[in-house]
């Protein structure tokens, strides 16, 4: 059997498993359509919220951004693990108790204002829709590699069945069909790390392998690693080249907007009690650290790999032969991700071979005079394409290539999904439901639902076509976004009893400076080329875009706190209220009343 | 329902709690794992130092075993003052 076969049959077999079960668990009723009712155990709300939260940014695309930088890039493993600390002690247990669906009916019946309850539906849905444009990005390369298509056409295909799967159930369909899909999704990204882990270390588990000893060599893993890139002129992987001062605000900002993304809070009311809502936070993040934990051995392994294919006799030694490319079945990866756009090489200099180096580094010149070498020519590897790549590039059988294919797409899959759901529970239940038409239909508000679900992800797919960056970049803009807007109005409503319209110039001023920095770097609404700086070359110090959320974070307090001193105090039956958030008891009953 | 003064000192519990989970919580990952890592530079771990494991595998197992903590210690307190569901 092919390998195009073997995909398809694996990425067959599990879509037919998620279509089932959510054909088995198809929600009724508006409050099964968002919150699936509350008796979800908090073992398996913690699998399905992992599932949710794990999209293609952490399973398609993360890993190689850490393969190619490093320690540099463990921002990613920090920040978005790290931020279920925050969730688990400054907002779940207390938003499960105020028991609504919501994170605007939070801020709104907090806030007892309307006003609030727009302005957090419109930070929900800013957040989430350029979350759903850094999915659409791994869509397209996952679906572009497994029909072996172009990354547009592979964009295209993806997202009309993403729309199709996310209008078929709402969320009680998604929990149950999500549990599955980490079970896809884990097993895709473990099985291949504990193969290539054995292959290169002896050690069967991936995070262990990481710090041990690579077999070939001798040497620990990490110091044959750092030997062969350097060799090539690129930057050490385990030194410290970032700007700290970056470094620390963008892990600062991917910590802050986790705790404030809507879809993952949303499932946190999902659970029977508070007590539950702490438990679930932890089972969230056992689940997702089982990747977080293989994904730096994931990232190490495949630079190594990738630096002994393209220089098969040493870093010394000569470089591959463009006829071994073409021929050797060894390098069929490279070949079929070709056709994709995402990876390409040239034979520059004509000699037959595929010298792959750093080019800019001037340390490289010497060598390269010597070598006839007239710049690196292995001219793109997206990073988004790694972690796919990897089983192929490690000479795994195909039963795990086809694995991860089904894998990736279930990460990209899962999240869009639960994307639009809470996009789509932001127009219909707060937006009209809420202020526009409070007497519709629950037939008018399940229609609006979907409606919004088709423009999110017209505008996220258009947009994808030309992403503001890799997969995982994209969506680290969505947390900033999330992180300067809806994380403070939580944390000061629970914790303070600032008022209404400190809340609401807080909300405004953290989003609206976060979004005009990410728009100046980035380009106007993310349209190539309407950008006045970039990220090498920043406005504000040396923050790049990605890390200003937290920026704007601060921003939020500041200008709530003073607003709110400088205006009325709250009134008591809100002081009340905030009272009784502080307080497990008498959880039930406040969701019964709703 | 418990009284007033009951409940604050509940409040003030859990607030000191929260904090030392998060001085921990910044500690690994900011700490250990940013801005302190020059000074644990010196002790070796598997081809590197002890900041690197902190940035890429410490800091979760921490962040894990802080949310458990937590939830344990909350539940017991919950008891402890009466107001558990």
């Amino acid at each position: 059997m092919d390998q195009f076969t073997l995909n398809l049959l694996f990425v067959g077999a599990s879509f037919a498993l998620y279509i089932g079960i959510a054909v088995w668990a198809r929600a009724g009723s508006t409050s099964e359509f968002y919150a699936a009712g509350r008796g979800v155990h908090p073992v398996t709300n913690g699998m399905a919220t992992a599932a949710d939260w794990m999209s293609a940014a952490s399973f398609i695309s993360m890993a190689g951004l850490i393969a190619f930088t490093g320690y540099d890039n463990s921002s990613f493993l920090m920040g978005w693990t790290g931020g279920y600390v925050l969730l688990a002690l400054l907002l779940a247990p207390y938003l499960r108790k105020f028991g609504k669906y919501t994170v605007s009916e939070f801020i709104g019946d907090r806030f007892y204002s309307q006003s609030a309850r727009m302005v957090a539906v419109i930070c929900l849905i800013v957040a989430s829709t350029t979350y759903v444009i850094g999915q659409m990005t791994g869509v397209g390369v996952a679906f572009g590699r497994f029909l072996e298509v172009p990354n547009t056409t592979g964009l295209l295909i993806g997202a009309c069945v993403v729309f199709a799967y996310a209008v078929f159930g709402g969320m009680k369909g998604v929990t149950y069909t999500q549990v599955a899909q980490y079970c896809v999704l884990i097993s895709a990204y473990t099985i291949p790390a504990v193969f290539i882990s054995l292959q290169l270390t002896g050690t069967p588990i991936p995070p262990l392998g990481l710090f041990s000893t690579d077999v070939a060599s001798g040497e620990p893993l990490l110091v044959k690693l750092n030997q062969v890139i350097t060799d090539l002129g690129f930057a050490s992987y385990t030194g410290h080249h970032a700007d700290t001062l970056n470094m620390v605000l963008f892990t600062l900002s991917l910590m802050i907007g986790t705790a404030g993304l809507p879809h993952v809070i949303m499932r946190f009311f999902t659970v029977p009690r508070v007590a539950d809502a702490r438990w679930s936070a932890g089972w969230t993040l056992v689940f997702i650290a089982l990747l977080y934990l293989t994904a730096p051995a994931v990232g190490a392994m495949a630079r190594l790999n990738i630096t002994d294919m393209m220089w098969p006799n040493g870093t010394q030694g000569e470089a591959v032969a463009v006829e071994t490319i073409n021929n050797d079945p060894q390098y069929n990866w490279m070949l079929t991700w070709q056709k994709t756009g995402l990876l390409d090489w040239e034979d520059k200099n004509n000699d037959g071979k595929i010298q792959y180096y750093n080019d800019a580094n001037a340390d490289m010149d010497a060598r390269a005079a010597e070598g006839g070498w007239v710049g690196n020519e292995l001219t793109n590897f997206n990073r988004d394409i790694l972690v796919l790549a990897n089983p192929e590039i490690a000479n795994l059988p195909g039963w795990v290539i086809g694995l991860v294919a089904a894998g990736g797409l279930a990460a990209a899959l899962s999240t869009a999904a639960g994307l639009l759901l809470a996009i789509s529970s932001a127009v219909s239940h707060d937006l009209i439901k809420g202020a526009l038409n409070p007497g519709i239909s629950e037939k008018g508000e399940l229609l609006w639902a979907r409606i919004s679900m088709a423009v999110a992800i017209a505008v996220a797919t258009y947009l994808g076509l030309n992403p503001p960056g890799f997969a995982a970049q994209t969506v680290a803009l969505a947390f900033g976004l999330a992180a300067a807007s809806i994380f403070p109005a939580l944390m000061m409503g629970i914790f303070t009893k600032v008022n209404n319209k400190g809340a609401v110039a807080g909300m405004l001023a953290g989003l609206l400076t976060t979004l005009v920095y990410i728009f100046l770097h980035k380009g106007w609404f993310f349209i190539p080329d309407t950008n006045s700086f970039t990220d090498a070359d920043p406005l504000f110090f040396t923050i790049k875009s990605t890390s200003f959320g937290a920026i704007g974070a601060a921003i939020n307090f500041a200008v709530a706190y003073f607003v709110s001193k400088a205006t009325d105090p709250v009134p008591a039956e809100i002081q009340d209220l905030v009272e009784s958030v502080r307080i497990p008891k008498g959880a039930g009953t406040a969701a019964e009343a709703h | 329902m418990a009284d007033k003064s009951s409940t604050n000192a509940y409040w003030e519990a859990n607030i000191g709690i929260i904090k030392v989970c998060l001085v921990i919580w910044a500690l690994v990952s900011f700490g250990f794992g940013i801005l302190l890592r020059p000074l644990l530079a010196g002790i070796p771990v598997g081809g590197t130092d002890l900041g690197f494991w902190f940035a890429q595998q410490g800091s979760i197992l921490v962040f894990l075993a802080l949310i458990f903590f937590y939830a344990w210690r909350m539940n017991r307190l919950d008891k402890e003052y009466g107001v558990e569901e």
